[in-house]
């Protein structure tokens, strides 16, 4: 019988390290992924887990330990947000480059300037280049299943990368709602034991990491990382399905929501989606045959199911968490290649929203298809909840 | 040395140790110590010095000459020896 509770995104993450019990947690609090650590803390002070928790003096320090704890052949875990995750940005590379299968509760906060703790995507967006998998989830559920697969998906042996888990600051962080777990011995059981690579501490084949690489080897080490994030797709889809056999929770790579017979769809990630799924049900009510795409894994990019789900449509919308100021908003410019390369051209807009944790509101996502809707469509960015 | 592609590299920048022994850093060598059988005194100033292992000795520790395969010809061999006998020459005398 699955166990029920309440409870936030923050603390459903913090459960599942509880029942992964990695071997060392090296993490530095900042607002609003704060809870994680602190919830996780308590687990290591009441002797619930046998984890090594490292309490250092900021977040580059906090993922150097997880770097080096890593590659020791450790199974690893930690947290942040904003400013403490681009204050880790230095160490992400190397991370995803010595191969360290990290598994990173990532709580989505708007970087400063000006300071603000409240959700948009800028913070992991900027790290979306450093070679780790990103998951956006859409609710606490999906928080704490994602730790667990995670877990699974960075130690594979065709992967071995690290991954983000990414849920939106607050706004899944700290609301409260029913969520199902699972037994702590049916988690140790689906994520098993860590076999490392090349540990570090097996001082019987040594071997060093980060050597010098200059214009003879830093080329290949970089195609090899390619390699491991192309292999991420299948074997994502292994673990999914294995996880759904035993939770009958479906977590496809890309959400379609009534996309088949649509015309117009709107892309979106992360908690706005369920605002975007309620103006599709409205709208249909209407008459209007619209969908919801909610994209789930943003590295690797899946641009055959995107293109696939959205060729032949008369209108698309891709709302964007954030912004690339001075350029193409990231999750648009992506949704807008995919169709690029799968030779159809589909009137796309783009809209901006939520920045600073602005609220997304129903009728946002209702403004957005209404332009689809009306044929308003032009190449300049558009903005969801902004004052003019 | 031939170049690994990216399949048959190991992954993760990972090196196994004491491959250090495999590069020939006699390749940054512009110039070469020459050593002078008959002057030397076999005292081992330059094998104490040398920072690459490069003065070859024999099993009495007598030297019997200069291991030009890691020898980067830093000099210090030449400067530290009391009879002149290693004469610090450029490379290009040996094209």
């Amino acid at each position: 019988m699955a166990r029920r509770d309440i409870t936030s995104g923050n603390w459903a993450a913090a459960e599942a390290m509880r029942q992964i019990n990695p071997d060392v947690v090296a993490a530095y609090p900042i607002t609003p992924s704060t809870d994680i650590p602190m919830k996780f803390s308590e687990f290591v002070a009441d002797g619930l887990v046998d984890t090594n928790l490292v309490t250092v003096e900021s977040e580059h320090s906090a993922i150097s330990a997880c770097l080096a704890a890593s590659i020791s052949g450790a199974r690893v875990m930690t947290a942040s947000s904003a400013n403490g995750v681009a204050l880790m940005h230095e160490i992400f590379p190397i991370a995803a480059a010595y191969r360290a299968p990290i598994v990173f509760a990532l709580v989505n906060r708007s970087i400063g300037a000006p300071i603000n703790i409240h959700c948009d995507h800028s913070d992991s967006m900027a790290e979306r280049d450093m070679g780790w998998i990103h998951l956006y989830c859409e609710d606490a559920q999906e928080v704490y299943d994602s730790m667990i697969m995670s877990v699974r998906i960075a130690e594979h042996k065709d992967v071995l990368l690290p991954v983000f888990v990414c849920q939106d600051g607050f706004i899944t962080s700290h609301c409260f709602e029913p969520i199902e777990f699972l037994e702590d011995e049916e988690v140790k059981n689906f994520i098993g034991e860590r076999d490392p690579m090349f540990p570090l501490l097996d001082v019987d084949n040594p071997v060093a990491y980060g050597s010098l690489a200059l214009t003879d080897y830093y080329f290949e080490i970089k195609r090899q990382q390619i390699e491991a994030m192309k292999n991420v797709r299948k074997v994502y889809e292994e673990i999914s399905e294995e996880f759904y056999k035993l939770t009958g929770r479906k977590y496809p790579i890309v959400e379609a929501y009534k996309t088949e017979d649509a015309e117009y769809v709107a892309v979106i990630m992360s908690s706005a989606t369920g605002a975007v799924k309620e103006a599709v049900d409205k709208l249909r009510a209407e008459g209007h045959k619209v969908g919801c795409l909610r994209v789930r894994m943003f590295r690797p990019f899946p641009w055959k199911d995107i293109a696939e789900i959205l060729t032949g449509k008369k209108g698309i919308a891709v709302l964007d968490r954030a912004a690339s100021i001075g350029a193409g908003a990231p999750l648009f410019t992506e949704v807008k290649g995919a169709l690029y390369d799968s030779g159809t051209i589909v009137p796309t807009n783009s809209y901006v929203y939520g920045l600073g944790g602005r609220d997304f509101f129903l009728h946002d996502a209702e403004k957005a298809f209404t332009d689809l809707i009306n044929g308003d469509f032009s190449p300049e960015e558009r903005y969801l909840g902004l004052r003019e | 040395m031939k170049l690994k592609g990216w399949k048959d590299l190991p992954p993760a920048t990972v090196v196994p140790a004491s491959t250090a022994e495999e590069v020939e850093t006699g390749q940054w060598r512009s110039m070469r110590p020459v050593w002078d059988e008959s002057k030397c005194i076999h005292c081992l100033q330059c094998w104490i010095q040398c920072p690459d292992r490069s003065i070859k000795t024999d099993e009495e520790g007598k030297v019997t000459g200069i291991d030009y395969f890691y020898c980067k010809g830093c000099g210090i061999c030449a400067k530290v020896c009391p009879k002149d006998a290693i004469e610090m020459r450029p490379e290009a005398d040996f094209i």
